[in-house]
């Protein structure tokens, strides 16, 4: 069907795409392989070595960074150029050369900041933990992004620019702002990797979770909702359930998000309205993310057989109800009195997990199925099957994982706060972090799953680059649905 | 939708949009933050860190301790009765970065200071399991094997002179002096006593002979605090209308 207009294809850069999902495959299971290791030393911290390298001090920023910048990054990189190329009808901006000094530079920052944690080169400030030298490095990376981005859009073939750039653009631009506005330090010395963040206190406080939930909110929100409204539809071949609802969508969103970052700063030192104006917004969020949500689940208006017989679109669309359930979760969270009892625990990591694995993994793993394909120009995936045992696994790791930590972070807040007959604390501290050990264990058991499907999808990417398909029956209900 | 078309249409438009819709909520949350002047209490006794507790600070942001352990107590009964007066903004003033942490695997470290004796902070570090069995804190045997080289801590002094902190010049040329004499049992401790007042002094580590990350951690850990005097503080909006009280 595609192989007509294939032929008059302007000439895209395909091979940047090809390079950006092995990255993406690779370092995808690199983060969840590192996320299983810390899950375990939480549950056995004889697994921490007592060596310096191998604490969970160390590796928890590179388990965060590695599934945030290095599987995430690689994924919003790749998607949006193969992206911004199909819907302007027009190669990239800058051809080739531009393109691959993004990927391979976006690499060696990865591998820079990675190494550093590891050696213990770190500002140690969540989510935003590289040094001053790999932060200029990743500016330079990124300003040729959005030079590569903007161009394509500006030399494009279509009259207007598809919405899934809308969200990209937004993701490239704000990232952009937020990275500049954090990471402001002055470096001991030149030829050293130490500095000092230029703010301290209440004010460094503010603008770092100003980057840090807007690194939510831009980098894996608005960057995976440009996924979702380019490859939703493509994979069921119906339009965008509503143009203008994309548009409401779209400003509210990025307008809202930008608010929301004091809630992670709910009864600290932060002044009370600041904190207040950051739970407002947060609550208020729930509206465009549902908006959000409903217009790409409705994408699927009278072609809902398809998730019978198709495992791509499965995890495309389960993707999509995992964004509804953690942008849920997330506004309730966000008022002072749920936080005063979930903050600092576990609650916290399952949310997070719920958006990162439900939402922002399973979207990617979706477009990697959609894309391998077409990228190395194969008749079909290795294997249909093999992509529905990705799909179960992964999903019954996820659920493991986040109602563990429901349990026990809800547990954890209710312990903290306890009291006995007499008026004392009930509870030591360590006594609730022993009554953690059943609950990490069945987290350690999902984030295992999650592993393993990953690497089922490794296999099943391998297997489709090589060219091998195999020979197997379509789903069950395929036969049902004359229509494929 | 009357003209939605020109973002749709003008790639530099769509950007500057973007950037507007974006700037007004940050504009907004953090700008005030630095002109309103009661954002950070008026308070005593908050000082910069010791040469030897700036090391200390540096090997715990160094670690990530932060991923594990918070310093931000609420204002909440059972946090006031388990780790001390909550936390004040004036307390970080000179942290840069702020180590306000975001999750406690491990208690709350804010005031953890003067809580343990120097003895077992060294021991716990060392094995946590050997004091506490419960615990599930990675093991720091290192810090006590690594010896800390104070030749270059005044640089560190100098740039965060930079980003405001008041060191003043005694402190800055000092530096090296204190921060040995700060980890050096039976030392002349008159400067450190003027300069930073409530540090932990002597040898922190047990190892007299030498100066270690352990000395320069534990320094550190023993001021977490105990700079304000919450015996004698009172919040600004008790001091405007009686004369003091109890």
């Amino acid at each position: 069907m595609t192989t007509a207009v294939a032929a008059s294809h302007p000439a895209y850069n395909e091979r940047v795409i090809r390079l950006f999902v092995i990255a993406t495959v690779f370092w995808g299971v690199a983060a969840f392989l590192v996320g299983v290791y810390i899950a375990l030393e939480l549950a056995f911290p004889v697994l921490n070595l007592d060596l310096p390298w191998t604490t969970f001090g160390r590796l928890r920023p590179l388990h965060t960074s590695a599934a945030i910048f290095a599987f995430g990054g690689n994924a919003l990189l790749g998607t949006s150029l193969y992206v911004v190329q199909r819907t302007c009808r027009v190669g990239l901006f800058g051809g080739n050369g531009l393109a691959e000094f993004v990927f391979w530079g976006y690499q060696f920052f990865i591998v820079l900041a990675a190494t550093g944690y590891l050696l213990g080169i770190t500002e140690s400030k969540e989510y935003a933990e590289p040094e001053w030298y790999v932060d200029l490095w990743l500016t330079l990376v990124w300003v040729v992004y959005l030079i590569v981005y903007a161009g394509t859009l500006m030399t494009r073939r279509e009259s207007h620019i598809y919405v899934a750039n809308w969200f990209y653009l937004a993701f490239i631009v704000t990232v952009a702002v937020l990275h500049l506005g954090n990471n402001i330090s002055i470096p001991v010395s030149f030829l050293g990797t130490k500095s000092y963040a230029l703010f301290s206190g209440v004010q460094d406080a503010m603008l770092q979770w100003w980057y840090g939930h807007n690194a939510v909110g831009f980098f894996l929100t608005a960057g995976f909702l440009g996924i979702m409204y380019y490859f939703v539809p493509k994979q069921v071949n119906r339009p965008i359930y509503s143009y203008r609802l994309s548009i409401i969508h779209f400003w509210s969103l990025i307008f809202l998000y930008i608010w929301a970052g004091p809630h992670h700063l709910h009864y600290t030192a932060l002044p009370d309205w600041a904190q207040t104006l950051g739970m407002t917004f947060s609550i208020m969020l729930w509206m465009p993310s549902w908006g959000g949500m409903i217009n790409g689940l409705m994408t699927l208006s009278g072609a809902w057989d398809k998730l019978r017989t198709d495992p791509v679109l499965r995890f495309l669309v389960v993707a999509i109800g995992f964004y509804g359930m953690a942008t849920f979760e997330g506004p309730v969270m966000s008022i002072r009195s749920v936080n005063s009892l979930s903050h600092y625990t576990d609650w916290t990591i399952g949310h997070v997990h719920s958006g990162a694995l439900g939402w922002n993994a399973l979207v990617t793993f979706g477009a990697v199925y959609y894309l391998v394909p077409k990228l190395w120009k194969r008749e079909r995936l290795y294997s249909v099957r093999l992509v529905n045992w990705h799909f179960w696994i992964a999903t019954i790791g996820i659920v493991l994982y986040i109602t563990s930590m429901w349990i026990s972070g809800i547990m954890q807040g209710l312990m903290w706060r306890a009291y006995d007959q007499f008026g004392f604390l009930q509870y030591s501290f360590v006594e609730t972090v022993a009554a953690m050990h059943p609950y990490y264990l069945i987290r350690a058991s999902g984030g295992v799953l999650f592993l393993l499907g990953a690497l089922i999808m490794a296999y099943n990417v391998w297997r489709t680059i090589r060219g091998d398909v195999r020979q197997e029956a379509g789903l069950p209900a395929a036969a049902a649905t004359a229509k494929a | 939708m009357i003209k939605h078309e020109i973002f749709e249409r003008r790639t530099l438009i769509l950007i500057l949009g973007i950037i507007v819709t974006i700037a007004i909520g940050g504009l907004v949350e953090i700008v005030p933050l630095f002109t309103i002047g009661e954002t950070i209490e008026k308070v005593d006794g908050v000082r910069p860190y010791s040469p030897l507790e700036l090391a200390g600070r540096n090997i715990y942001v160094r670690e990530g301790c932060y991923t594990c352990h918070s310093q931000q107590v609420r204002p909440f009964r059972d946090e006031v009765e388990r780790y001390g007066h909550y936390s004040l903004a004036a307390e970080s003033i000179y942290d840069h970065p702020f180590q306000w942490g975001s999750k406690r695997t491990g208690p709350d470290l804010a005031r953890v200071g003067g809580k343990y004796s120097n003895d077992w902070h060294v021991a716990h570090l060392i094995d946590p399991r050997q004091v506490v069995p419960e615990s599930i804190m990675p093991g720091y045997p290192h810090l006590a094997r690594t010896t800390i080289d104070p030749s270059n801590i005044a640089d560190h002094l100098r740039t965060l002179r930079i980003v405001g902190v008041p060191y003043d010049d005694a402190m800055v040329e000092n530096a090296a002096a204190d921060m040995v004499a700060q980890a050096t049992p039976d030392a002349d401790l008159s400067g450190i006593e003027s300069r930073y007042p409530k540090a932990a002094t002597g040898d922190l580590d047990g190892n007299p002979a030498e100066i270690t990350e352990m000395d320069a951690l534990v320094a550190y850990l023993q001021l977490l605090g105990r700079m304000v005097d919450f015996t004698t503080y009172r919040p600004e909006y008790t001091q405007t209308s009686a004369t003091g009280g109890q």
